[in-house]
C-alpha cells in the first residue's frame, strides 16, 4: 500500500515540499523520509484520511529538523527562518483542500535552459518517483551518469535562478512546447523496442500518460494537451500487439488488431476530437503538432483491416504537419503515406529528395521495403544490412535478419 | 539576482557610416537602454571597440605573463558588448535578452552573476558597488 502510494503521490508531496522548502534535494530527502515513518506507523495506526497531506507534513518537519541539525551552513540558517512561516501557512491551508503545486514542477523541470535530456530525468525523478537506477536503466546509461547529469540539472536551477512557478498565460504558448516535448519523450523512450529492461520500458510509457493525465487535469484547455495524451493512448493502445509469442516485431499491417485495447482507442479518438473540434476554445490558432499526430493515429486505430487504411488522408494530414513542425522523419512518414496512397517507385521518389537521415535506421528500413517491393533486390538487401548496422535494438535486428533472409534467400518473397 | 547578458555577433559594417545612419543604427540601442532603465533592472552596459582592438593578457604561471594581440578566441561572433542586469529570476532575464536588438545572426549569453554570501562569505566590496550603482 505504502509503495504504491509512494510512486502515486511522491510528485505531488515533492512538488509542494520544493515550493515550501525552496530546494530540491531537500525536499525530495524529506518526502523519502516521511514514506520510511509512514511505512513505520501505518500498518499499527491506520492510513490517514488524507495520506499526501500527511506525508507533506511530515517531511516539511523532517526537513526543518534537518535544518536545525545542519545549523553550521548559513544558508541553511536563513533558508530555514525565511521559510518556516510560509510552510506553516501552506500546510495550515492544506488541510482538506492541499494546493497542487505539481504544474510549477513540471515547467521547472522542463525548462528550456535546462538541457533535454535532463528535463526527462529530472521529471521522472520528481514527478514520477522513479529513483535515479531506474532512470538510469530505462535510459542505457551508467547510474553515476544519470546522477551527475541530475546534480548538474538542480545545480542550473538554483544557481542560474530559475523561477518555481507557471509561466503567466501569455507566456504559455512559448513554455508548454518543452513541458509536452518532455513529456514525449519519456513516452517514446519507453515505447521504442530496445535492449532495456521490459519493465522499466513499459513504466516509463505509463509514467508518461500519467504525467499528460496531471497536466490534462490542471491545463484542460490547452488542445495541444489532449491532443498529446491521446496520441500517447492510441500508441500504447497496440502495445499488445506489437511484439508476437516469439517476442519478435510485428509490423502495423501485420498486428492481430482484436489485441487492440479498445478502451484506450476510445479514449484517445475523444481526446483528439477535442484537441481538433471547432469546439475547442482556442479555435482560432490551427492545429498543433501534438494534435495532428492524434489524428494520424487516429486513423491507423480505427481501420478495422490494414486494407481499410486511409492513407491518401494519412498522407495529406503530415502535408499538414509538415508545415507546422518541418522535420526529415516527418517527411519520411510522408514518403511512407505516399507509398501506400499511391505506388512504391512514388514513395521511393519523395524519400530520396530528403536529407539528412543517412543514420537514421527506420528511412534505410523504409526504403529496403519499398525496394523490395519494386524488386530491385541488390539495393534492398543493401538497405537491409545497412538498417541493421545502424540499430542498437536486438528485437529490430531479429526483425530485420528475418527480412534479409527472405530476401536474399532467393524466390521466397511474398 | 544579476544576470550578465554577453553579446556576440560579428563585427563589421560600422567603418564608413555616416552620422545620420550612426543616429539611425543606435536609435534601437537607446530604445533598450531605455526600456531596461525605465524597467529599473539597469545596472551596468557597454558597447566594445571591435576585437581587433582586443589584447590578451596570458597567465602561463604564477610568475609569467604573456602580452598579445588580438582576442582570447578568434570565433566569427565576437564579444561585442554587455548589459548587467538585476532581475527577479531567468525567465525575466531571457525576456530581455530576447528584446536586445543584436543585428542577427548573433548570440546572447545569459549568465547569474556570483552571489558569495552562498558560501558564507562576507564580501567587503559587495556593499562599496551597491551604494555607487
Amino acid at each position: 500500500m505504502v509503495d504504491r502510494l509512494f510512486r502515486r503521490e511522491s510528485g505531488r508531496a515533492v512538488a509542494t515540499l520544493i515550493r515550501v522548502l525552496g530546494d530540491f534535494d531537500l525536499a525530495e530527502e524529506a518526502v523519502q523520509e516521511a514514506f520510511i515513518v509512514a511505512l513505520e506507523r501505518w500498518p499499527d495506526q491506520g492510513v490517514p484520511d488524507d495520506p499526501t497531506a500527511w506525508i507533506i507534513r511530515v517531511g516539511r518537519n523532517k526537513a526543518i529538523d534537518r535544518l536545525r541539525r545542519e545549523r553550521v551552513l548559513a544558508e541553511k540558517r536563513r533558508l530555514l527562518d525565511a521559510s518556516a512561516p510560509a510552510a506553516e501557512e501552506a500546510i495550515d491551508v492544506s488541510v482538506g483542500e492541499l494546493p497542487d503545486d505539481r504544474l510549477r514542477l513540471m515547467f521547472t523541470a522542463a525548462h528550456p535552459a535546462i538541457a533535454p535530456e535532463a528535463r526527462v530525468a529530472l521529471t521522472l525523478r520528481t514527478l514520477g518517483g522513479l529513483t535515479t537506477a531506474e532512470i538510469a536503466r530505462a535510459f542505457l546509461v551508467r547510474e553515476s551518469a544519470m546522477a551527475q547529469r541530475l546534480v548538474r540539472a538542480k545545480r542550473k536551477i538554483r544557481e542560474a535562478g530559475i523561477p518555481y512557478e507557471v509561466p503567466q498565460p501569455e507566456q504559455l504558448p512559448a513554455r508548454l512546447p518543452s513541458v509536452l516535448a518532455t513529456i514525449y519523450l519519456i513516452f517514446n523512450e519507453g515505447y521504442a523496442a530496445s535492449e532495456a529492461d521490459e519493465l522499466v520500458r513499459r513504466e516509463l510509457c505509463a509514467e508518461a500518460i500519467r504525467l499528460g493525465r496531471v497536466l490534462m487535469e490542471m491545463l484542460p484547455a490547452e488542445d495541444e494537451v489532449a491532443g498529446l495524451l491521446g496520441l500517447m493512448l492510441l500508441h500504447d493502445a497496440r502495445r499488445a500487439a506489437r511484439v508476437d509469442e516469439a517476442g519478435e516485431m510485428v509490423l502495423l499491417t501485420h498486428q492481430d488488431r482484436s489485441r487492440w485495447d479498445k478502451t484506450q482507442i476510445a479514449e484517445g479518438v475523444r481526446l483528439t476530437q477535442r484537441a481538433l473540434g471547432p469546439g475547442r476554445p482556442s479555435s482560432a490558432r490551427p492545429p498543433g503538432p501534438y494534435a495532428l499526430q492524434a489524428t494520424i493515429a487516429v486513423e491507423h486505430a480505427t481501420a478495422r483491416r490494414p486494407e481499410d487504411t486511409r492513407w491518401a488522408r494519412i498522407r495529406h494530414l503530415y502535408d499538414w504537419l509538415l508545415r507546422v513542425q518541418p522535420s526529415p522523419v516527418i517527411e519520411l512518414n510522408r514518403a511512407v503515406a505516399i507509398a501506400m496512397a499511391e505506388s512504391p517507385q512514388a514513395g521511393l521518389d519523395a524519400m530520396d529528395r530528403i536529407d539528412a537521415l543517412e543514420e537514421y535506421v527506420h528511412m534505410h528500413a523504409a526504403r529496403a521495403d519499398l525496394l523490395r517491393r519494386l524488386e530491385r533486390r541488390e539495393e534492398a538487401i543493401a538497405a537491409y544490412r545497412r538498417a541493421l548496422e545502424l540499430t542498437p535494438s536486438p528485437v529490430e535486428q531479429s526483425f530485420l535478419e528475418r527480412r534479409l533472409a527472405e530476401i536474399d534467400g532467393g524466390p521466397g518473397e511474398e | 539576482m544579476k544576470y550578465l547578458l554577453a553579446l556576440y555577433g560579428e563585427e563589421g559594417g560600422w567603418d564608413d557610416v555616416t552620422p545620420e545612419e550612426m543616429q539611425a543604427g543606435m536609435k534601437p540601442w537607446d530604445d533598450f537602454s531605455r526600456a531596461v532603465t525605465d524597467a529599473g533592472v539597469f545596472v551596468a552596459g557597454e558597447g566594445l571597440q571591435p576585437s581587433a582592438t582586443a589584447s590578451t593578457v596570458k597567465k602561463e604561471a604564477e610568475d609569467q605573463q604573456l602580452v598579445t594581440d588580438g582576442p582570447f578566441a578568434e570565433t566569427k561572433e565576437q564579444l561585442g558588448g554587455f548589459y548587467l542586469l538585476e532581475c527577479e529570476n531567468l525567465d525575466e532575464a531571457l525576456e530581455w535578452a530576447k528584446k536586445v536588438p543584436l543585428t542577427p545572426p548573433g548570440s546572447i549569453e545569459v549568465r547569474p552573476v556570483m552571489d558569495y554570501s552562498e558560501f558564507g562569505y562576507d564580501d567587503p566590496n559587495a556593499k562599496v558597488g551597491e551604494t555607487a550603482s
